[in-house]
Formats: structure tokens, sequence, C-alpha cells
């Protein structure tokens, strides 16, 4: 058998096509069968597509590069069930393009950080760090409050998405700026954007409500972060992968 | 060229073989190095000092992190691995690049643009969030087409070989050619909002997408970190200890169980997560396994030592190799450990990944490149030895103490967080609220970060080195009388 190596050893193209196929083999074998099982994503409700003023900000949390020392995996333990809250769920990143599960926790897990804290506190908080957790390393974000969210284009932004499988209707889209502008507007009509975005937080999130900024965009999506299913009628024998 | 080819043999090979990119890539992965590392001391001092993210947008952690880590792996890493790979193909096949000097520069220019994009994109905040495959849409295509470019040039140089055999360096190379292709294409599918705009959404989502990443994640440190540094083992050991490979049969077993093993790995990131158990155990069975094909490349590069084990004493360009050999031995062994997922329900999140990762990138990749450099810089610049044999000595000094210090901290403070994360008191709370954890860390992140400088230290001292040795000078220092004629590179190849 190794005598026979040689073979391999004096063929190139040989020695290329037997690593592609070496290489191919678990790849193939892990990966497909997530887009095949079922039950890889559980039938629970409440997930939706993210609101279009929660996706910009989504983007924005990308941007700073969140994911870096936050999570978003609460993980089947006793203590992150009662630090974080009920472990995650697949269902529930059904529509991240992409996942946000992060690999490091220097700050806390965020998957369900939505409604935990006030619009204010994430004010200051993000403005601030050490000023409301003085231990914090957290880096400061201040410059958020100064930024205009850059948020024409957002319908594009939610047809990409539908492209990648996000179940975006055409009233979604027809009315994504809208529904952006109305949800960091307590005093507008945002009746329509909560029918089509159930649960989504509305108010004047940065404190400053002649402007929509980037803070607004970014508290509007920490805020909606693990309120989307309701656990309390979420059934053991549903969420078995 | 005409009229080198009527000279003797050897100075004919010599002028055919193409050393000018392999010049290039010398010198740009020293400089990419110490851009690396710099900014990886820095992000290690925000964590124990956050006002060093100085209240800027394209200064905090969360931009800046990217940068460091791209900059190690693929601008230090990435032409470390380019610049060995093209010397040695060259060498061990007995002919010159193929596709010419132009096609080469290409490469060069290319991959340097590659890392440039990359870079002012993250501090612009331009990121698809995928770890170690930050780079937006219009990088990944170009990376794409250098890559390809390299492919070629690679598998060219290969087919055109006046050696029967294809040296096993070069198996190595290959397939972390390839699978590095494979993984960059299938990782990075995603839809760009507009063709005029930066910004793309990831063709997967959720628990697909987490595991298409982290196929692609592990495997960049199977195959860029390891496959391709291993061709580098293959090549440099032997050399610089005058050695032939210890084992034949032993690198054709392990090059063929590594490559199968590897890509199975990636779950091991994922344990406990929404990703489903059969995975997570698949993945953790087969990183398990990955000991053994890791362990046989290692006895193979520790055991081309056998009858020059005296070389260690006073050769610390060996020492160098032989060092980041066991630092491969000791992380592949610490890396099965912590996939085994009771370890990893410990050690995931925690710093003790972020020490592992370190003692396989500064300890393996970072000495096996300095290793290969100082064996290559004479050659390339036809300087009769290294300019300072005495300061490749504090290089290595310096730079191991930096590596333990920065090791040992991180295990302690991961090891340590993830204890106070589960720990209870005896009325059934949790004992420490998350910030309590963090406060603990600082003294290790304090630690973590005078190990960076020491590191950061010797890549300078180095640097300085071999920038002497380019200008073929030689200092005047006391040699043990073995180093004197030892160390002497032999200018005719």
């Amino acid at each position: 058998m190794i005598k026979r190596h040689e073979i391999v050893e004096k063929r190139a193209f040989l020695l290329a096509v037997l690593i592609l196929i070496t290489v191919s083999v678990g790849g193939i074998v892990e990966i497909v069968p997530l887009f095949t099982i079922e039950s890889t994503i559980e039938p629970v409700k409440g997930v939706r597509p993210y609101s279009p003023l929660e996706l910009a900000g989504r983007n924005v949390y990308i941007r700073e590069g969140c994911y870096v020392c936050h999570s978003q995996m609460i993980r089947p333990f006793r203590d992150e069930v009662e630090r974080y809250g009920p472990y995650s769920l697949a269902a529930e990143s059904m529509y991240d393009h992409p996942f946000q599960w992060g690999s490091k926790r220097t700050g806390p897990d965020l998957a369900r950080v939505g409604g935990k804290y006030s619009n204010e506190w994430h004010v200051a908080h993000l403005v601030d760090p050490q000023s409301v957790v003085p231990e914090s390393v957290m880096p400061p974000y201040a410059f958020l409050l100064e930024k205009d969210l850059d948020y024409e284009n957002i319908a594009d932004h939610l047809r990409a998405n539908r492209a990648v499988g996000v179940p975006y209707t055409e009233e979604m889209i027809a009315n994504a700026l809208e529904d952006l502008r109305v949800q960091a507007d307590p005093e507008g009509d945002y009746e329509p954007l909560l029918s089509r975005y159930p649960k989504a937080a509305v108010g004047d999130f940065d404190g400053q409500p002649d402007r929509l900024t980037e803070m607004d965009a970014l508290i509007a999506y920490l805020q909606i972060l693990g309120r989307m299913v309701d656990f309390t009628d979420v059934r053991t024998e549903d969420i078995i992968q | 060229m005409a009229v080198a080819a009527v000279h003797a043999a050897g100075v004919r090979a010599e002028a055919a073989y193409n050393e000018d990119v392999v010049r290039l890539f010398t010198i740009a992965t020293i400089f990419w190095g110490i851009v690396g590392f710099l900014v990886g001391v820095y992000i290690a001092f925000q964590l124990a000092y956050p006002v060093l993210n100085l209240g800027l947008e394209w200064t905090t952690f969360g931009r800046l992190r990217p940068i460091h880590t791209s900059a190690v792996i693929f601008a230090f890493g990435g032409n470390a691995l380019l610049a060995t790979s093209l010397y040695v193909v060259q060498r061990t096949c007995r002919t010159s690049l193929f596709g010419g000097p132009a096609l080469a520069s290409f490469l060069f220019w290319g991959y340097q643009l590659f890392i440039v994009l990359a870079a002012t994109g993250y501090l612009l905040g331009v990121t698809q969030s995928r770890e170690y495959a930050e780079p937006e849409w219009y990088v990944d295509i170009w990376i794409t087409i250098v890559w390809v470019v390299y492919l070629v040039i690679f598998f060219g140089t290969l087919l055109r070989r006046k050696e029967p055999h294809i040296y096993v360096a070069n198996w190595f190379y290959l397939a972390f050619i390839i699978t590095i292709a494979i993984l960059h294409i299938f990782n990075n599918l995603a839809v760009p909002v507009s063709w005029t705009g930066t910004k793309s959404y990831s063709l997967f989502a959720g628990v697909q997408d987490a595991l298409v990443q982290w196929w692609y994640g592990h495997n960049a440190v199977g195959f860029f970190l390891t496959a391709g540094f291993l061709g580098m083992m293959y090549y440099f050991v032997p050399k610089q200890a005058e050695r032939p490979i210890y084992s034949y049969r032993l690198s054709i077993v392990h090059f063929w169980a590594l490559i199968f093993l590897y890509i199975w790995a990636g779950p091991h990131h994922l344990h406990y997560t929404a990703l489903p158990d059969w995975a997570q155990v698949l993945g953790m069975t087969f990183s398990v396994m990955l000991w053994m094909p890791s362990w046989g490349g290692m006895i193979n590069g520790l055991m081309t030592l056998s009858g020059a084990w005296d070389k260690l004493r006073w050769d610390p360009v060996l020492r160098f190799l032989v060092v980041s050999v066991a630092f491969y031995g000791m992380s592949t062994f610490e890396g099965p450990l912590m996939s085994i997922r009771q370890v990893n329900a410990l050690s995931h999140y925690t710093d003790w990944t972020i020490g592992h990762v370190h003692s396989g990138a500064l300890g393996w990749v970072a000495f096996v490149s300095f290793g290969a450099l100082y064996y290559l810089v004479p050659r390339l610049w036809r300087a009769e030895r290294l300019y300072s044999i005495r300061l490749v000595e504090w290089h290595f000094w310096i730079s191991t103490l930096g590596v333990v210090l920065y090791i040992t901290a991180m295990w302690v403070s991961g090891i340590m967080q993830g204890l106070m994360w589960r720990s209870y008191d005896s009325l059934g709370f949790l004992q420490y609220s998350f910030v309590e954890t963090v406060a603990a860390m600082h003294p290790f992140y304090v630690i973590r970060a005078f190990g960076g400088v020491l590191f950061l230290l010797g890549a300078l001292i180095m640097a300085y080195n071999l920038w002497r040795t380019m200008r073929r000078e030689i200092r005047e220092e006391e040699l043990l009388p073995s180093q004197a004629g030892a160390l002497r590179v032999t200018p005719a190849q």
C-alpha cells in the first residue's frame, strides 16, 4: 500500500483530485443534512423577519463588531438559563443572514437582552459604558448618537434578504421606508408596522425626537432580541431536533 | 538569461529560479508580522484599559480585532506561506515558476491589495461578521482571482518539475491551496444589496450559516495554519538540521489522515448550541481522532533531528523550528481535549480558547515562520550568514517568554471565568454577576498584554537582524566554535 503511493507522488493531477475528494467528504456529510433534515429548525411560533429599523440596527451591530465580544446563543445549562433566559433555539436565528451566535463572551450574552433594560439605559450605556457599569471594558459608542441613519435604500436591503430566503412580502418591501420611520416615532401611526412585525419596540429610542440616528436603529434591534418566541406556550416535544 | 545558460549547471539552475517574488513575499511577511503583532498588543491593552478605545469609531476593539486576526493569519501567515511555498516548489521541482515573472508579480501585488482592501474595510466598519472571513463580497471576489492565480502558478510548476517525485512539502502546500479555495468560496456565498455598495447578506442563515462558517473557520486553522505550515516544516526542518525526514511512511499516513479528518472538526465550535446533537458529536469524535495524525506530523518533525540533537545547543534557528513543532504538538493535544463536549462546556466563550489559539499561532505558526525567515534571508540576499546569531538567541528567548506569559495568563483567566459563571452559593443562587467575572480578568489581561509586548519586541529584533543581513553585514560578536563555521550559508545552492 505504502509502496503504491509512488503512483500518486508522480502524478500531480491524480494527487490534486485525490486531495479534492478527501477533503470533500466531511463537509458533505455534516452540512448537507442540515438543509434536508426538517427537525433541524424547531416549529415554534413567533419568529418573524426583522422590521426595517431592526434590520438597520442589526447592520450597525455587525459593523461595530459587537459579535466579537457578545454571543447570542444561550446554552442549555442551569447557570446560563438562570442568567440569560431560556436556551436558544435554532428557529430563533432562522432569518439571521449571517448568524450572530458569536464565539466569545468578553461581555454577556445578548440573545435575550430585548426588554431587559430601558431605552434610556441603553443610550447611557452605549454612550459611556463605565458610567453605568464601572468595571466594564466595553468601548464607548457615543458617536452613534451623532450619526444619522442612512436608510433611503432600506427596501433594497429587504429585497436582498428575500433573495436569500427571508419571507419579506411585497407589502413589507413597499412599506419599508415608512415602517422604518414610524418605528422611531411614538407619535406616528405604528399599528400597520405592528401588524407586519408583531412585538416590535416602538419609541424615540435615542432621546432625540428630531433625529433618526444609528443609535435609534441599534437599540430597536437590541430590544427585539429574544422576544419573538413566547416560551410559555412552547412544548418540549416541539423543540426536539 | 542566455548568457547564464552557458555557465555551469549549478549557476544555471540558480539563475532560472524566480527569487525576486520570494524576496518580495519575505519582506511582506516581516512587515505584516510586525503590523499584526502591534495591533494585537494594542487591542490586548484595550481589554485591560478600555480608555484606549479613544472614543473614536475607527479605534474600537470591535473594529480593530479583525485587523489583528486578519493581519496575523492572512498577511503575516499568508505571505510566509506564499514566500516559502514558491521557494520550496522551485527547489524541490528544480524548475522555475510556471507563468513567469509577470504572473508571479501579479500574485504578489494582488495579494497585498487584498490585505489593504480588507484592512481598510474593517476600519470603516465594512465586515461580513464571519470570523476570519470578514471581508465583504468585493474583496472576496478579488482574493478568489488572486488565489486561482496562485494555484495555477504552484500547480503549473509541479507539472513541469524535473524530479520524478513530488516532494512531501508540496503535498501539504497543494492541499492547503485547494482546500482554502473551496472553503473560501462556499463560506462567502452572499447576495450584495447593490453592485455599488459594500453590504451583502449571507446566502445561509442561522444554524446552517453557523456550521458553514465554522466548517470554514476551523479549516482555516486546519489548512491555512496547519497544512500549509506543515509544508514549511517538511522543507526547513530537514534543511536546517541537515538530516532527512524521519519517516517516509509516517509522512504518507499522517498527510492523508490529517486532511481527511480535519474537515470534520468544525462543529466543535458549536457545542451545546442550537446545532443538532448528531453534528456536535460527529465534530467532537473527529476532533479527538485528529490528535493522532497531528502527533504523527509532530513526531516526524521532531525525530528528523535524530543524530543532530546537539545542534539545538548552538543553532538558534533550528531551535525556533524545533520548538515550533513542540508547540504544534502541545496545541494539537489541547485542541482535541477542548473539543470534548464536557470540557468545551467550561472552555467555550472564555479566554481559554484565545490562549489555545495563541499557543498555536505564536508558538507554532510564528516560530516556524521565524525559523524559515532566518533560513531564507541570507540565502535569498546572498549573504555569508545572518548578521547576528546572538540576536537570534535574544529573539528566541524573549518571544518564548512572551508566549509562555500569554498562554498561561489566558489559561488561568479562561478557566477561572468559566468556573465563576457556573458557580452557585450555598443558597442556590448564582454566586457572581457577569461583571464580577469581567473585573476578575483584569490582572490576567495585563499579563497577557505584557506577553504580547515581549513577542513584538522579539519580532522587531528579528526585523533589524534580517535588514542588516539583507545588506550583507556581519556583526562582530563572540560565537561558539561550532556556530562560527556551521551557521555560514553556502553561497551556491
